[in-house]
């Protein structure tokens, strides 16, 4: 058996220093050796986009990756958005609300790729939520209520941002 | 874990890489964006007993433009990304076919890690960037321990998913020359869905001459034979043209001689009847591109 490989890695702001084997995938880095589930394997080929995570920021295949090659990087999970008290992020709320997900299986793939796509573009077209979940498969909802949801999501977070800035003056 | 057990190594610098590669030779495979090598390795229709993790090899990421002796290259290192490619100011301005042909590739996600030159060195007889790079006249870098060597895109796909990379050998880049004068580019593709192969794919470069007549027209397609190939009769048919009627009559020719893959996507006659509309296309645009200035800068 080939030689373990050390990584140090952060996942969701948490860092870790493992050992693991080379052909480590980081989607089976994180729901097997981190016991976070939440992000979801369909095709383990690149295709579905359900295993969606950020890598530094950018929104990355979790299966089409080594853990091996992340030494030194940062992830970013589903299990990353809502708070530590169950508050859902903007972006789930959204998804709650526009009817965003019904079985929910590619869900985390669709709110992470959201996420990068909000980060990029505050309050993004249904030509950017298009292009930026187009390699994202959902079997359920026909992804006119993905697109309307990710939309909302923006809109909520640029109210909350006003919201903070009238706090604060 | 779905991959075969093997040997990880994350080199530094290219000789290092390439030492590598020069003891283990076919059993070693070098793993770039990975996004065709992990997908084959999840699925063991390959398991090679060594990985070598390019990634962090100094130097493989550049991208940019080189003056040598008066003429201008536009190089692109092993690990740039086709999302930092299809970005890039320098590809915009020098090469935008590249672009154009990139932006059809998969989706974002894969072209954020996939690099151009691992399409490349993949060979996917179907793939846009293999013919974009054969459109742009482009050169293909390779290193090996004992020898550095530039091959001629055309020279390098041999087949489907074969090329003329030996064992021991890499690519380290791809170069494309930059001309001056007025030119225009494009690519087209037919596919079943957006961010699918394509069933077949054509890119076109069309530069004119100062009287405005087509002085040099190049045109590759993909999905249309064994590997991503030229169509050098199509080229000469239109060279003198200065208006764009004459192209589908040229184009007509696209698919002589050619021998198509057939697959549950298109059959042979298919993607021989699409090798030609698509070449009628293609070169309708760049013609167009190439005749408005605003259009070129864009194209």
């Amino acid at each position: 058996m080939p030689d373990k490989v050390r990584i140090r890695i952060t996942v969701n702001g948490t860092r870790h220093d493992l050992l693991t084997e080379p052909r480590t995938l980081l989607a089976d880095l994180l729901r097997g050796d981190l016991a976070l589930p939440g992000t979801h394997l369909g095709c383990e080929q690149g295709v579905c986009g359900a295993c969606t995570v950020l890598v530094d920021d950018v929104a990355t295949r979790s299966c089409l990756v080594f853990a091996a090659q992340l030494d030194g990087s940062s992830v970013r999970t589903v299990e990353s958005l809502a708070g530590a008290d169950g508050t859902l992020h903007p972006i789930q709320q959204a998804f709650t609300q526009e009817h965003g997900l019904q079985c929910g299986f590619c869900t985390p793939g669709m709110l992470m790729g959201a996420c990068e796509l909000l980060e990029r573009v505050p309050e993004p077209d249904r030509e950017d939520v298009e292009e930026a979940l187009g390699g994202n498969l959902c079997r359920c909802t026909g992804y006119q209520n993905i697109v309307r949801s990710v939309c909302a999501a923006g809109r909520l977070m640029a109210d909350e941002k006003t919201e903070q800035s009238g706090v604060r003056a | 874990m779905k991959p075969a057990p093997f040997e990880y190594a994350a080199p530094r610098d290219l000789d290092e890489a390439l030492d590598v590669l020069a003891e283990h030779g076919d059993d070693a495979r070098v793993l770039a964006g990975g996004q065709s090598l992990v997908r084959m390795m999840n699925a063991r229709q390959v398991s090679p007993a060594v990985v070598v993790d390019i990634n962090r090899v100094r130097g493989l990421d550049a991208l940019g433009v080189t003056n040598d002796n008066g003429s201008s290259t536009l190089s692109l290192g092993a690990t740039v990304r086709q999302r930092t490619s299809e970005l890039s100011g320098d590809v915009a301005a020098h090469a935008p076919l590249l672009a154009e042909a990139g932006a059809h590739v998969a989706h974002a996600p894969v072209r954020a890690r996939g690099t151009v030159v691992g399409s490349v060195a993949f060979a996917d007889p179907s793939a846009e960037l293999p013919a974009a790079l054969l459109a742009l006249d482009g050169l293909v870098k390779i290193r090996s321990r004992a020898a550095e060597r530039t091959v001629a895109a055309d020279d390098f796909f041999t087949g489907p998913f074969r090329t003329a990379l030996a064992a021991d050998e890499m690519v380290v880049g791809v170069e494309v020359p930059v001309t001056a004068g007025r030119s225009g580019s494009a690519f087209v593709e037919l596919t079943r869905r957006q961010g699918d192969l394509p069933v077949c794919g054509a890119a076109a470069v069309v530069g004119l001459g100062d009287d405005g007549r087509v002085a040099q027209a190049r045109v590759a397609l993909c999905g249309a034979h064994q590997r991503p190939v030229r169509v050098p009769a199509v080229e000469s048919a239109v060279v003198g043209a200065d208006e764009p009627s004459p192209f589908t009559e040229a184009a007509a020719r696209a698919a002589d001689g050619l021998d198509p893959v057939p697959s549950c996507h298109g059959s042979a006659d298919f993607r021989r009847h699409l090798a030609r509309v698509l070449t009628a296309r293609a070169l309708s645009t760049a013609f167009a591109r190439a005749t408005s200035p605003k259009e070129t800068t864009h194209a």
